[in-house]
C-alpha cells in the first residue's frame, strides 16, 4: 500500500497477528493495518478502500467487549493510536476538542487543573479511547447520574467510507436539523470513522461519599438498590459484585473488600458538601434495613481510589479465575434484579459454567461474566454463548435490552431479532445505507448476517 | 489488495512448519493464560506510547508468545526477535495488570528462546561474550574497563569519535555510549570485611555489591554500609560474590544467569547474615527472582528461594527497620524518579519516599511519569539507542519542569542515563542515589 507510506502500514503476517483480537472473545485476521496520523490520511485510505471494495474496521485501544474492532469480514483495520492529541481545551465554554485516539482518562487528567473532567468513565477508562467511546456510546459506573457518552458529545468530524470529510454539530448544545451527532454516537463504526470529537467538560463535584455495603445474599443487595432509588436519593453510582467477583478483585487491589459477603454494593453520592452527610446516613440506614452485614465509608481519597480501582479492574482481574471469559451486557428494570439474577445464574449453572456478576446495579445494567478455560474445555465458549442468549432473552422479556454499553458488534448481532422486528432492522439499515451505501464501514457488525447467524435459532427462546 | 483472505477466525493449524520453543525456559503457557487481553497495560507501556503499534505493546507481545505455542509463528522469526527485544523489560505493565500477569518472566523466557533458536551474527556474539562473560562477572576487569572509559572521555575521545562518526556508524554508536560514562571518576568502595553497628546491634546484613555498582559507584556501597551501621545494622562484605546475572537474564542468557546465581547463593549462605541488602534496583529484582530462575534445578531451587526471601533493597530495608538516627538537614529542592525494577519489579514505592521525607528541610516535589522508564533499561541504550533517546528526552523534560536541583533515584543504570540526559539540557541539576543523599544528610548532622 503506497497510499500512506511505509511507516504508517502494518502488513507483515507476523505483525498482523496482534490485530486479530480486542477485549472480547472474538478473533479474525485483517488483510492490512493502517496507522493514520491525520484526517487526510484517514480520507486517503477510505478513498482507496472504496475504489477497491475493501472493508474498513476502525480500532481505538482494542478494549471493546463486543468484537467491534475485529475485522470479521477481513479488510483494513484502521488503528487510531497515532491520532491521540488534545487539540483544544476551552474552559469558559466547558468544551474540549480531541482526536479519537486520546485515552479517556488522559483527557480528565489534562483538564483536572481547571477543576473539570470528562464524565463518562467506562471501567477501561485508563486505556480506552474517546473514539471508541463515541463508537460504542460507552457508559460506566457514573452513568446513573450523568448519562452516557452521547450526553457529553456536541460535535464530530467524520470520514465516510467513500472518503468524504464532514463536520457534524460543534460546541453548541443544540444544532439545527437532524441530530446527526446523536445518530453517529453509538454507531459502532458502521456509519464511518470519527476523526475529531468535541466533548462537554463538567466541573468536578465539591465532595463525595463512597460507601461499601456487604450483604449475605445477592437478593438483599438487589432489594437495597431499589430501596435507595425509591427513597429519592440520587447516587452518582450504585455498583454490585457477587462473591466470586469480589474474590478476584480483592486479590488484585487489596482494598479491603469483604471476602465472606454474598453480595456487595459500592454506593457513591457527590455534589455540594452540604447535604452529603445526610444522603450518606440515609443510604446507610436503607442498607441496614435491608440486612447489610457491614458498612464501610471510604475515609480517604486513597481508600476511595482503591475501591474504585477494584471495581473498575474487575473484568480485567478475571484472569485470576480462568484464562477466558465471556461477558454479557443486558439491561433490565431495576425492580426485576433479584429474579433475573437468579435466571442468569441458572443459565450458567445448568451448562456447567462458572459465573461472576459485577455490574451497574443502579442502571439495571447486568454484566454476567462466564469464566472458563478453552484449553481444557474447547466447547465452553459455545455453551457460554448459549447461556448468554438465554440471559438476554430474559432481559428483553423483562422489558429491558440486549446491550447497555458494550455495543452489539459481532458478538450480539445475531441476537438483534430478540429485540427488534424485521421492519425495525430494515429502518436501521436504511440509516446505514444513507451514510455507507457501499457497505464497507465495519461490515458484519450490529446487523444479523446470514452466514454467521444461521446457527442461532432464536425460536427456542422467543 | 487483491483477493481478501482475512476475516476468517485465525486457524490454529500451522500452514507451514514453524519452529517451536526450543527448551524449558520458554514463556510458560500458564503465565500467558493469565492475560485476558483487556488492554489496560497499553497506556503504561513506553514502547507502545512511542511507536503506537500493538505488536510493541505488552498485550501484543504476549499474543505473539502464545502464537508460537500455537504453531502460528516461529520462535526464530525475525519479527518475534524484534518485538521481544524492543521491550524495555521495565515491567510497568505488571503494575497495571489486574490479573497479575508476570510479564518480566514471560519476556525473559521468550528472549531465552530467541537466543537458543536464532543464529546471532558474529558481531553480536563477540559483543555478548565481551560484556556478559568477560566483563560483568570479573570485578577487576570491569573496574579497569570503567577507568579506561572514564579516561578516554576525559581525554576527549568523545569529540574524536564524533568527528570520525561523520563517516563511521560504529564510531557514532561508540560516541553515544561514551555519553553514558559519568563525569565523576569511578570510585571504589574501600570497605573492610565487617562494618560494626553503632549502638546495640539490630541485625546483621550482608551487602550485595553489584558489578557495575562496585566498579563505577563503589562510594555508594560504602555509603550504604555507613547508613546501615548508623542505624544499628552490622554490615559484612563478602569477597566471593559476583554479578547478579540480571543483564544475562534480560538478554536471554539464562544459563549464564543461573551459573552466577549459584555462585552468589553459595557465597551468601556461608555469610549467614539475617538479610542481604542491595542498593541497585536492577540487581535486587534479579536476586529476588533466583527461585524462579532455578525453578527447574531440584538441587538448587529451595536454596535459591530461601536466599531470595532474605533479599531487601536498601531503601526498603531502612524503611522497614526505621531510621534510628535522625538525618541532618539538606536545603534543596528534590524530585524522585522510581527505578522500574524497584517500583514495578519489586513493588517498592512508598519506602524511598518515606526516607526522603525523613530528611529535614528537603523539599520533595512530585515528578510527572516518575513511574516511567528513562530508557536505560539494562543495555537498552546500547541495543535501541534511538528509542532510548526519545524516552530520555521525555524524562528530562519532566525533570526540568519540576524546577528541582536534585534528582534522586536508586539504581546505577538510571543514574548514568539521567545524568547523560541532563548534562546538555540542565547541567546544574545533580543526580544522586538516595542512599548517597541520606549519607550526606547524616554527615551534615
Amino acid at each position: 500500500m503506497d497510499v500512506l507510506g511505509r511507516g504508517k502500514v502494518v502488513a507483515t503476517r507476523e505483525d498482523m497477528l496482534t490485530y486479530e483480537y480486542d477485549g472480547s472473545a472474538d478473533t479474525a485476521s485483517p488483510d492490512a493495518v493502517v496507522l493514520p496520523e491525520t484526517t487526510a490520511d484517514v480520507a486517503a485510505v477510505a478513498r482507496f478502500c472504496h475504489e477497491h471494495g475493501v472493508p474498513i474496521v476502525p480500532r481505538g485501544a482494542g478494549t471493546g467487549l463486543s468484537g467491534g474492532a475485529i475485522p470479521v469480514e477481513g479488510g483494513v483495520v484502521m488503528s487510531f493510536a497515532r491520532m491521540a492529541r488534545i487539540l483544544e481545551i476551552d474552559v469558559p465554554n466547558l468544551r474540549a476538542v480531541v482526536q479519537p485516539g486520546v485515552v479517556n482518562l488522559h483527557l480528565s487528567t489534562a483538564v483536572a487543573p481547571h477543576g473539570l473532567y470528562f464524565v463518562p468513565d467506562p471501567s477501561s477508562q485508563k486505556a480506552c479511547t474517546l473514539g471508541g467511546n463515541v463508537a460504542e456510546n460507552s457508559g460506566g459506573p457514573h452513568t446513573l447520574a450523568y448519562g452516557v457518552t452521547t450526553n457529553h458529545v456536541t460535535g464530530l468530524e467524520i470520514v465516510l467510507s467513500d472518503g468524504t470529510i464532514a463536520r457534524l454539530g460543534g460546541k453548541a448544545v443544540e444544532d439545527e436539523g437532524y441530530d446527526l451527532v446523536g445518530t453517529f454516537v453509538g454507531s459502532e463504526g458502521t456509519l464511518g470513522m470519527v476523526t475529531e470529537i468535541t466533548v462537554k467538560l463538567t466541573p468536578l463535584a465539591e465532595d463525595r461519599r463512597t460507601v461499601l455495603a456487604a450483604f449475605t445474599t445477592m437478593d438483599q443487595a438487589s432489594e437495597t438498590v431499589s430501596a435507595i432509588i425509591a427513597s429519592g436519593v440520587v447516587p452518582a453510582a450504585i455498583e454490585m459484585m457477587d462473591n466470586l467477583s469480589t474474590q478476584a478483585v480483592e486479590e488484585s487491589v487489596h482494598a479491603g473488600y469483604p471476602l465472606d459477603a454474598g453480595g456487595i454494593l459500592l454506593v457513591e453520592v457527590e455534589g455540594v458538601r452540604d447535604g452529603l452527610e445526610d444522603a450518606r446516613e440515609r443510604i446507610e440506614a436503607i442498607c441496614r434495613a435491608n440486612g447489610a452485614s457491614s458498612l464501610r465509608l471510604a475515609a480517604t481519597a486513597l481508600e476511595r481510589e482503591k475501591l474504585w480501582a477494584g471495581r473498575k479492574g474487575a473484568f480485567a482481574a478475571m484472569g485470576r479465575l480462568a484464562p477466558d471469559y465471556y461477558v454479557q451486557d443486558g439491561v433490565i428494570p431495576r425492580t426485576r434484579l433479584p429474579e433475573i439474577l437468579r435466571r442468569v445464574n441458572e443459565a450458567a449453572a445448568s451448562r456447567g459454567l462458572r459465573i461472576a456478576n459485577v455490574f451497574h446495579a443502579g442502571d439495571g445494567n447486568l454484566h454476567p461474566l462466564i469464566v472458563f478455560d478453552l484449553r481444557k474445555e474447547p466447547d465452553a465458549l459455545r455453551r457460554a454463548q448459549e447461556a448468554g442468549l438465554e440471559i438476554l432473552a430474559a432481559c428483553v422479556e423483562a422489558g429491558g435490552s440486549i446491550t447497555g454499553e458494550h455495543g452489539v458488534g459481532m458478538e450480539k448481532n445475531c441476537f438483534m431479532p430478540l429485540q427488534f422486528r424485521p421492519d425495525d432492522l430494515a429502518a436501521m439499515r436504511r440509516v446505514k445505507d444513507a451514510f455507507d451505501p457501499a457497505g464497507l464501514a465495519n461490515p458484519g457488525k450490529v446487523f444479523p448476517t446470514p452466514s454467521r447467524c444461521r446457527e442461532f435459532s432464536l425460536g427456542a427462546v422467543r | 489488495m487483491g483477493g481478501l483472505r482475512g476475516g476468517q477466525p485465525p486457524s490454529t493449524v500451522a500452514p507451514l512448519a514453524f519452529l517451536p520453543y526450543p527448551n524449558a525456559d520458554a514463556p510458560s503457557e500458564d503465565l500467558i493464560a493469565r492475560c485476558v487481553h483487556c488492554g489496560l497495560c497499553l497506556p503504561t507501556c513506553p514502547t507502545f506510547a512511542v511507536l503506537g503499534v500493538e505488536m510493541d505493546s505488552p498485550r501484543g507481545r504476549i499474543r505473539l508468545m502464545k502464537n508460537v505455542w500455537e504453531g502460528r509463528l516461529g520462535a526464530d522469526a525475525a519479527a518475534f526477535d524484534d518485538h521481544m527485544n524492543t521491550c524495555l523489560d521495565c515491567r510497568a505493565c505488571e503494575t497495571a495488570c489486574p490479573s497479575g500477569v508476570e510479564f518480566g518472566k514471560l519476556v525473559e523466557g521468550a528472549r531465552s528462546q530467541i537466543v537458543a533458536a536464532r543464529n546471532a551474527s558474529l558481531g553480536e556474539r563477540v559483543i555478548r561474550f565481551v560484556a556478559l562473560d568477560a566483563l560483568l562477572p570479573h570485578r577487576r576487569a570491569l573496574a579497569a574497563f570503567a577507568r579506561f572509559s572514564y579516561l578516554s572521555k576525559r581525554l576527549g575521545a568523545g569529540a574524536a569519535l564524533r568527528a570520525i562518526g561523520t563517516v563511521s556508524h560504529a564510531a557514532r554508536r561508540l560516541a553515544g555510549l561514551l555519553e553514558l560514562v559519568p563525569d565523576q571518576a569511578p570510585t571504589s568502595e574501600g570497605l573492610p570485611r565487617t562494618v560494626a553497628a553503632h549502638g546495640t546491634r539490630r541485625a546483621r546484613a550482608a551487602l550485595f555489591g553489584g558489578c557495575v555498582q562496585r566498579a563505577v559507584f563503589g562510594a555508594t556501597n560504602a555509603a550504604t554500609a555507613r547508613v546501615l551501621a548508623r542505624n544499628g545494622v552490622e554490615v559484612t562484605v563478602i569477597e566471593d560474590q559476583t554479578c547478579c546475572g540480571a543483564l544475562h537474564a534480560h538478554a536471554g542468557e539464562r544459563d549464564g544467569a543461573r551459573a552466577l546465581a549459584r555462585r552468589n547463593i553459595a557465597a551468601f549462605e556461608r555469610a549467614g547474615a539475617d538479610v542481604v541488602v542491595v542498593n541497585a534496583a536492577g540487581c535486587g529484582a534479579a536476586l529476588k527472582e533466583y527461585g524462579w530462575l532455578l525453578k527447574d534445578d531440584p538441587a538448587w531451587h529451595d536454596r535459591a528461594a530461601r536466599f531470595a526471601s532474605t533479599v531487601r533493597d536498601a531503601t526498603e530495608y531502612l524503611a522497614e527497620i526505621g531510621l534510628r538516627e535522625k538525618p541532618g538537614p539538606v536545603r534543596a529542592k528534590a524530585t524522585y524518579d522510581d527505578p522500574c525494577h524497584l517500583l514495578h519489579g519489586q513493588k517498592v514505592r512508598e519506602q524511598p519516599r518515606a526516607l526522603l521525607a525523613a530528611i529535614p528541610e528537603l523539599t520533595v516535589v512530585p515528578l510527572v511519569e516518575a513511574d516511567w522508564c528513562c530508557g536505560s533499561a539494562g543495555t537498552y541504550n546500547v541495543t535501541r539507542p534511538e528509542l532510548s533517546r526519545q524516552l530520555l528526552e521525555r524524562k528530562v523534560g519532566h525533570i526540568k519542569s519540576t524546577g528541582a536541583e536534585l534528582v534522586v533515584t536508586a539504581n546505577p543504570g538510571c543514574l548514568m542515563q539521567i545524568q547523560s540526559g541532563l548534562r546538555r539540557e540542565a547541567p546544574a541539576v545533580r543526580v544522586v542515589h538516595l542512599i548517597d543523599l541520606l549519607d550526606e544528610a547524616y554527615g551534615a548532622s
